[in-house]
């Protein structure tokens, strides 16, 4: 397979799989129904079929189990990929990502690597029950040792997952569920004018203000920034990518231009990944400001019922309440 | 001999109805029942599998976000509901609509959940029936903590009927890798405490048969962690009820833990998301059709105990109205107000949230189009 090519992210991501089952046989799959169903999004389908059920690993239904297990694994030199099939079914093995994953090359003196790679889709919008639309990237990127990322299109979704499972560190890697369906251009041969993992991306040039959004959130930022076109604002967007490590340079850049950022995601904003983000920012660009940092997030509650989750997750109209509340100041 | 070489003997199960509907004794799990509660099982069985499959049409029709059915599983939920007293508690899965029934929990209220106008949506303490659990296994170790309540409250052994109180857990095949179920079972074992564990092994995980789980039959598990552990026909109603009933006796009664496997068969989809064409087949499905819990209750009613036609008829026109009732209930389901988020997230509402509750609002209302309702609920389709 080569050159360009139309895909779904979940087919990029699965090719991305793919390329890395057959380019190093240290690479194992695993996570519940990940074989012939090909898991509950099909991001696997057909693997298991083609590189067999030792490299395609239905596991016990067990979180702690397959992250501690994956380290073991990566103690004995091979690469897993862990699935956990929702955002809300990571909990049980927190305590293996936290407490094991994100310190044993620290606590090895550097001897043991944990090229471990844990793939939770997740994010709102697709009408579930609860535990199946939440945003838990703080929590780990909070953790040090863990590296976060989050793809927004297909061409990430694909480079950014080969990237992860070459890192020689964890990599926690978030994928937006709501957007796995949408279509964009992968350039599958080329990997010269891929960016580093860890960098952030201006996806729109802009003067007026910053968007910053990641994951499900930066084409909602898109639509804004397009709407806010009518209102004769050019609004710059930055997708974040990398949640941790934060690639911060990129960011403050813009804001030295604009003087103004909106940070956009669906997790509540009570010490998400705006508050990091803002903190830095004024930190390192203060005098460039013309109005405090905002958050558009969401709220501080559960995640809602899925009929009013639509109220609940930031639209196109909550982005530009904020844009016009930072023009306000 | 080598120790891998041991091959254990096929495990017995427990049958008190065949599957041709014909009643069957066991020396150890005598039943006395008399037809016309073999009636009312039966009514149980017939009403539950409507509501199922109604709710299952609700979703195809968009009213319903999601469904999981318990088609094929009628019977162990109804043969373990009917064996709990009122004092009982019962932990249900996501599954359990049909225990829901024997607690009188209104299936619309069930519903809720799977439209997306709540997140759970009942009083635990009012049916004794907690909420459903779709963190898988969680709720084994929370029937736990119950039963540890109940022992230290002095409910347990006192010989008064209305007064000793037993808990009943359910969770999957699949659940019971979980690392959750397995601290349950050593809890309850060195606890002593008065909780039925009740695993339906609906042979599926989603798409993993319980081979992925587990080697042994999981009610042999139980032996490890020191208690019993029994497999029932979960088809069976009769065999359901007699050994549910006993293991509840004997928790009350302070003689401990149980395990019960009801070996059983998930005949629908994991959920109405699910696609099982992708990993299993159909002549599985025809196996265990002939299995039928239904069926062989039927067959027996008419065979043995001479049900008349009449009791058919009006049972077919409860179910038809009962149909009636969920279908026009369920659409009229009312969408919670946008801000009801911010309600019941804290016993009284911190000032913080009530800041980003007010903001919220004051947001709505700027939307003068009416795009955004504030306190009117949103009409449902
Ligand atoms: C902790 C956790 N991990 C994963 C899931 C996703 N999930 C929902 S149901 C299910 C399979 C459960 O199988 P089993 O326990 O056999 O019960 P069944 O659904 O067959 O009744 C899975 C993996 C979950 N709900 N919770």
């Amino acid at each position: 397979m080569s050159g360009l090519e139309t895909l779904t992210m979940a087919k990029a991501l699965n090719t991305a799989m793919r390329h890395s089952l057959e380019r190093d046989p240290k690479v194992v799959i695993m996570g519940e129904d990940v074989g012939k169903l090909g898991g509950v999004f099909r991001i696997t389908d057909a693997l298991q079929k083609d590189f067999g059920e030792d490299r395609i690993i239905d596991t016990p239904l067990a979180e702690s189990g397959i992250i501690g297990s994956a380290v073991g694994l990566a103690i004995r030199g091979y690469r897993p990929v862990c699935e956990i099939q929702f955002d809300g079914f990571v909990y049980p093995a927190f305590d293996q990502i936290v407490s094991q994953v994100a310190k044993f090359h620290n606590r090895s003196l550097g001897n043991v690597k944990m090229p471990i790679v844990i793939r939770i889709p997740f994010g709102g919008g697709i009408g579930a029950v609860e535990h199946h639309s939440e945003s838990p990237e703080a929590y780990f990127a909070h953790t040090a040792g863990l590296k976060v990322v989050s793809c927004a299109n297909p061409a990430d979704a694909y480079w950014m997952l080969r990237q992860s499972i070459e890192s020689d560190d964890p990599v926690v890697f978030f994928e937006p569920k709501r957007r796995y369906w949408g279509k964009g251009p992968v350039d599958l041969s080329d990997a010269s004018s891929v960016p580093p993992l860890h960098k952030a991306r201006i996806v729109r040039p802009g003067s007026d203000a910053t968007l910053l959004a990641y994951g499900p959130m930066v084409a909602t930022a898109l639509d804004a920034a397009k709407a806010a076109v009518e209102d004769g604002r050019e609004l710059e967007v930055i997708d974040l990518r990398s949640l941790s490590p934060i690639d911060i340079g990129t960011v403050v850049e813009s804001v030295r231009r604009t003087g103004r950022l909106i940070v956009i995601h669906e997790a509540a904003v009570n010490l998400g990944m705006g508050a990091e983000i803002a903190a830095r920012v004024q930190e390192r660009a203060f005098y460039s400001l013309e109005a405090p940092v905002l958050r558009v997030g969401g709220f501080d509650t559960p995640y809602p019922p899925s009929r009013i989750e639509e109220d609940w997750l930031p639209d196109v109209d909550r982005i530009l309440d904020a844009v016009d509340r930072s023009f306000g100041f | 001999m080598s120790l891998h070489g041991h091959v254990p003997p096929e495990p017995d199960l427990v049958q008190l109805l065949t599957p041709e509907g014909v009643r069957v004794s066991h020396p150890d799990f005598p039943l006395d029942i008399s037809d016309d509660e073999i009636q009312a099982l039966y009514r149980d069985l017939v009403l539950v599998r409507r509501f199922d499959a109604e709710a299952t049409a609700l979703q195809r029709q968009g009213e319903l976000g999601l469904w999981a059915s318990c088609l094929g599983q009628e019977a162990a939920q109804v043969g373990a509901g009917r064996a709990l007293r009122t004092q009982d508690m019962a932990f249900p899965t996501y599954r359990e609509h049909g225990v829901a029934w024997c607690r009188d929990v209104d299936p619309l209220t069930l519903l809720g959940m799977f439209r997306g106008v709540s997140l759970g949506g009942w009083n635990p303490n009012e049916n004794n029936f907690n909420l459903y659990t779709i963190v898988i296994g969680a709720q084994t170790l929370h029937a736990v903590g119950y039963a540890m309540g109940v022992t230290r409250d002095g409910a347990v052994g006192t010989g008064e009927p209305d007064r000793d109180t037993a808990v009943l857990t359910f969770f999957g095949d699949g659940a019971s890798s979980q690392g959750d179920v397995n601290e349950a079972m050593i809890w309850a074992a060195a606890g002593n405490l008065p909780v039925v564990f009740y695993c339906q092994n609906n042979q599926w995980a989603i798409s993993e048969p319980v081979e992925r789980q587990s080697k042994v039959p999981l009610f042999q598990r139980s032996a490890g962690f020191g208690f019993p552990g029994i497999r029932i026909d979960g088809n069976d109603v009769l065999a359901c009820l007699a050994v549910t009933r006993m293991a509840l006796d004997e928790a009350r009664s302070g003689q401990g833990p149980t395990l019960i496997e009801a070996y059983t068969y998930r005949m629908g989809a994991h959920t109405t998301s699910d696609d099982p064409t992708r990993y299993r087949l159909s002549d599985e499905l025809e196996t265990w059709r002939l299995r039928d819990p239904i069926e062989r209750v039927r067959a027996y009613l008419i065979r043995q105990a001479g049900a008349g036609q009449d009791f058919f008829d009006e049972l077919e026109a409860e179910s038809e109205a009962l149909a009636v009732r969920v279908r026009a209930g369920c659409r009229a389901l009312q969408d919670p107000s946008p801000l009801s988020v911010f309600d019941g997230v804290y016993a009284e509402m911190t000032e913080e949230l009530a800041e980003q509750k007010a903001g919220y609002a004051e947001y709505l209302a700027s939307f003068e189009d009416g795009a955004h309702q504030i306190d009117e609920p949103v009409a449902s389709s």
